[in-house]
């Protein structure tokens, strides 16, 4: 069931993923959407009429929203059980009708007691440029060996 | 500027039932089309525990709220979130956590103005009284109400 798709024998330091399916057409039913599953209701993330008051041009993703797209892309290409670490810092807003493109990069390949570890460089930017998330991996590879 | 003494203050601590139901609800809301989602047993995505971030802490707890510590929440942001994977987490264990201020720090804004930075640091445990995860969240509070 678990999709790995990547060994340790596979990788190494400084390899770029630049080839992942981008995400199209963000609308506020994702935002939504993530509002009930997580629970956080800031209206700035579904009501455009309290965003627009204090200045935003519409509504906005929730953070952690696109951490969370993040996420399983990570976790397609390690498998879902293999992340150690996972770290993330919000540096722009994801407004609706963008197109969300993920990126990661091999930053260290090593031994970490009887685990072969990987550390990795993440970055989500939308299809304007901006750096909306940039973020940070840890995870264990299974070998080919 | 916030107080540094606040570092180490205990947050209150809450639980947490794993249910299937709402990790294939999570799961969905980030997009996630694993089909291990589909299955009894699925595992928790990375960032699940947000589904219990803004439950209200207990009546009656012993921890300090963010505004108990002089924080503005109308100034604070959610700057980032950090998640350490200790142990499994499968359907059906109860996590208990206990939470706490881990780090404060500031920095002077690009444009003008300080910008404080509050990590807290909560810690799951499960029925065993395994550590399975530990998050911590950044928040920033800006010196000024955004305008």
């Amino acid at each position: 069931m678990d999709r790995v798709n990547v060994h340790f024998e596979d990788l190494q330091e400084g390899d770029e993923i630049t080839d992942w399916p981008t995400v199209d057409n963000i609308s506020r039913t994702h935002f939504v959407r993530y509002a009930g599953a997580s629970g956080d209701f800031n209206p700035m993330h579904h009501d455009d009429s309290i965003a627009t008051k204090v200045g935003y041009p519409s509504v906005f993703g929730h953070g952690m929203f696109t951490a969370g797209v993040l996420s399983h892309y990570v976790t397609d290409w390690v498998g879902t059980g293999n992340l150690r670490k996972y770290a993330v810092r919000f540096k722009g807003q994801l407004y609706p009708g963008r197109n969300l493109s993920i990126k990661a990069k091999v930053t260290r390949k090593y031994k970490e007691g009887d685990e072969n570890r990987i550390d990795a460089d993440l970055e989500v930017v939308d299809d304007q440029g901006s750096v909306l998330v940039t973020g940070s991996a840890t995870a264990a590879l299974p070998s080919r060996g | 500027m916030v107080d540094k003494s606040i570092i180490g203050t205990e947050m209150g601590g809450s639980s947490m039932l794993v249910e299937r139901g709402k990790i294939r609800e999570f799961a969905k809301a980030i997009l996630d089309d694993n089909p291990v989602y589909e299955t009894e047993d699925p595992p928790p995505p990375p960032t699940f525990t947000m589904a219990m971030a803004h439950w209200p802490a207990p009546q009656g707890g012993q921890g300090a709220s963010l505004s108990k510590l002089g924080l503005d929440l109308l100034r604070v942001l959610h700057a980032g979130q950090e998640y350490e994977y200790l142990g499994e987490i499968k359907v059906g264990d109860k996590l208990s956590t206990r939470s706490q201020i881990s780090d404060l720090s500031e920095k002077e804004g690009k444009r003008g103005g300080t910008m404080t930075f509050i990590t807290s640091e909560t810690t799951f445990t499960n029925q065993r009284g395994e550590d399975v995860l530990i998050a911590r969240t950044i928040l920033v509070q800006t010196s000024k109400a955004a305008s």
